[in-house]
């Protein structure tokens, strides 16, 4: 017994720090792996409020650069409306007694943004609070950005397009093609599509956005332009590399998307299980 | 609670926002940032005994991956350096650090640098290696780890002597 106990005190140094660094590549795998990491959460109250203060002061600096991309979206918009008045030839009035829109749109600003490692985070300054959930998806004006992972009361952590954990259902905007869209570490301004079909006609250039199959975007969000594709191995499938529309390694103000039918689609899918 | 606690807890805190405020978000060429905080590591005074350091080195990892949502990777490697730092110590400084005589500024610039840039290095490729997770990226682990070493040894060389000469 004494043995055991001398044993202990010899190398409590060594056993220290076996145990800690157990614990710390256990949180790492834990971040590695699919199965989301919930401990070490930069979406606590005291490191949101750290990027909090930070982003107050940075934001100044991006005021100009953050008007003249609101106006760019606003001109997008407006050009949209009058183009669709323009069809109608009357100016429509939204009746929204009839029926609930089908997704609601949130604001938020991103206050912590990685694009340098493997499995990047965005951290985003609205929570729980303000009606964030867990798996709606994040957009700019100019395309798709991340899903959010988790929320706390007044913070959010998006899961970026740049983590080798995400992948995203995406298609071409002139056929009905799909494959899924990840990203694999370097260039943080470009990601693959995999799995198109060899059917599927593409060129350079072409436009990706996201489809509606899962919940997350709805149909149609911009997400970058093909700029190579070349047939897998197995020659039965194209992998396509996308430029995204969206500079992640500077991103403002983005959109979190709702999608209010969520709850009645999955019911229903439970159902037919 | 004695005035040289309050100093390390001070600076403690001072590292790790420095780091995740500033250095954190620097991205030279894309992906080199250097890792100021472990400094806290190499000034601590060497009569502490080794199952703090060991503490202290895993707490200043964990609280730089609350804030950078990387899982447990700073504090792995942060544990990883505060472990074999009494042999560092002894490889740099010889006999001086036999008689815990020698206090971090006041040893030649010859065993400082080799002590400096060994825990730098170490700390690094620790750090690459957990980040990246996949020998598949051997070429980025290695490129991210010298890129970002050398940045990381400039910026201490020059914070201490900065300190240094404040202090006298």
């Amino acid at each position: 017994m004494t043995n055991i106990i001398d044993f202990f005190i010899r190398h409590k140094n060594t056993l220290l720090f076996i145990f800690l660094l157990l614990i710390s590549l256990g949180l790492t795998f834990q971040s590695h792996s699919y199965q989301r990491s919930k401990f070490i959460s930069s979406s606590n109250a005291v490191s949101g409020g750290v990027f909090k203060v930070r982003n107050n002061i940075e934001s100044y600096f991006g005021l100009k650069e953050s008007n003249h991309r609101l106006i760019n979206e606003n001109k997008k918009l407006r050009e949209k409306i009058l183009n669709f008045q323009g069809e109608n030839n009357t100016y429509i009035f939204p009746d929204t007694t009839g029926f609930s829109a089908n997704y609601t749109i949130f604001n938020a600003n991103v206050i912590s943004n990685n694009y340098s490692k493997l499995d990047n985070y965005i951290l985003i300054d609205k929570g729980g609070k303000d009606n964030l959930e867990e798996d709606q998806g994040v957009i700019t004006s100019q395309g798709i950005v991340g899903v959010v992972e988790k929320t706390s009361k007044n913070y959010s952590r998006v899961i970026s397009i740049l983590n080798t954990n995400l992948a995203v259902s995406a298609q071409l905007k002139n056929s009905e093609h799909f494959g899924t869209l990840s990203w694999n570490g370097g260039n943080p301004n470009v990601v693959e599509l995999s799995d198109v079909p060899r059917l599927a006609k593409i060129e350079k250039g072409d436009t990706i956005i996201t489809n509606g199959r899962s919940l997350i975007f709805p149909k149609g969000i911009p997400i970058g332009n093909v700029i190579n594709y070349e047939l897998d191995e197995a020659e039965d499938y194209y992998v396509v590399q996308v430029r995204l529309f969206n500079d992640m390694t500077n991103i403002g103000n983005v959109y979190v998307i709702r999608n209010n039918s969520k709850e009645e689609i999955e019911n229903l899918n439970y159902s037919d299980e | 609670m004695s005035n040289e606690s309050f100093i390390n807890i001070g600076r403690f805190v001072l590292l790790v926002l420095l780091q995740v405020v500033v250095l954190n978000q620097i991205n030279f060429l894309g992906y080199v940032n250097p890792s100021l905080y472990i400094l806290f590591l190499l000034v601590l005074p060497i009569n502490y005994p080794s199952w703090q350091v060991i503490l202290l080195g895993f707490l200043l990892g964990l609280s730089v991956d609350f804030f950078e949502d990387t899982g447990g990777i700073h504090a792995a490697a942060c544990l990883v350096i505060s472990y074999f730092r009494p042999g560092l110590l002894r490889a740099s400084y010889g006999l001086s650090y036999d008689y815990q005589t020698m206090k971090f500024h006041d040893t030649s610039i010859k065993e400082r640098l080799t002590f400096v840039i060994t825990m730098v290095f170490i700390h690094q490729l620790v750090l690459s290696l957990l980040v990246f997770f996949n020998f598949s990226h051997i070429i980025l682990i290695l490129k991210n780890t010298l890129f970002s070493g050398i940045f990381t040894v400039l910026l201490i060389l020059v914070v201490t002597s900065l300190f240094r000469k404040a202090k006298r």
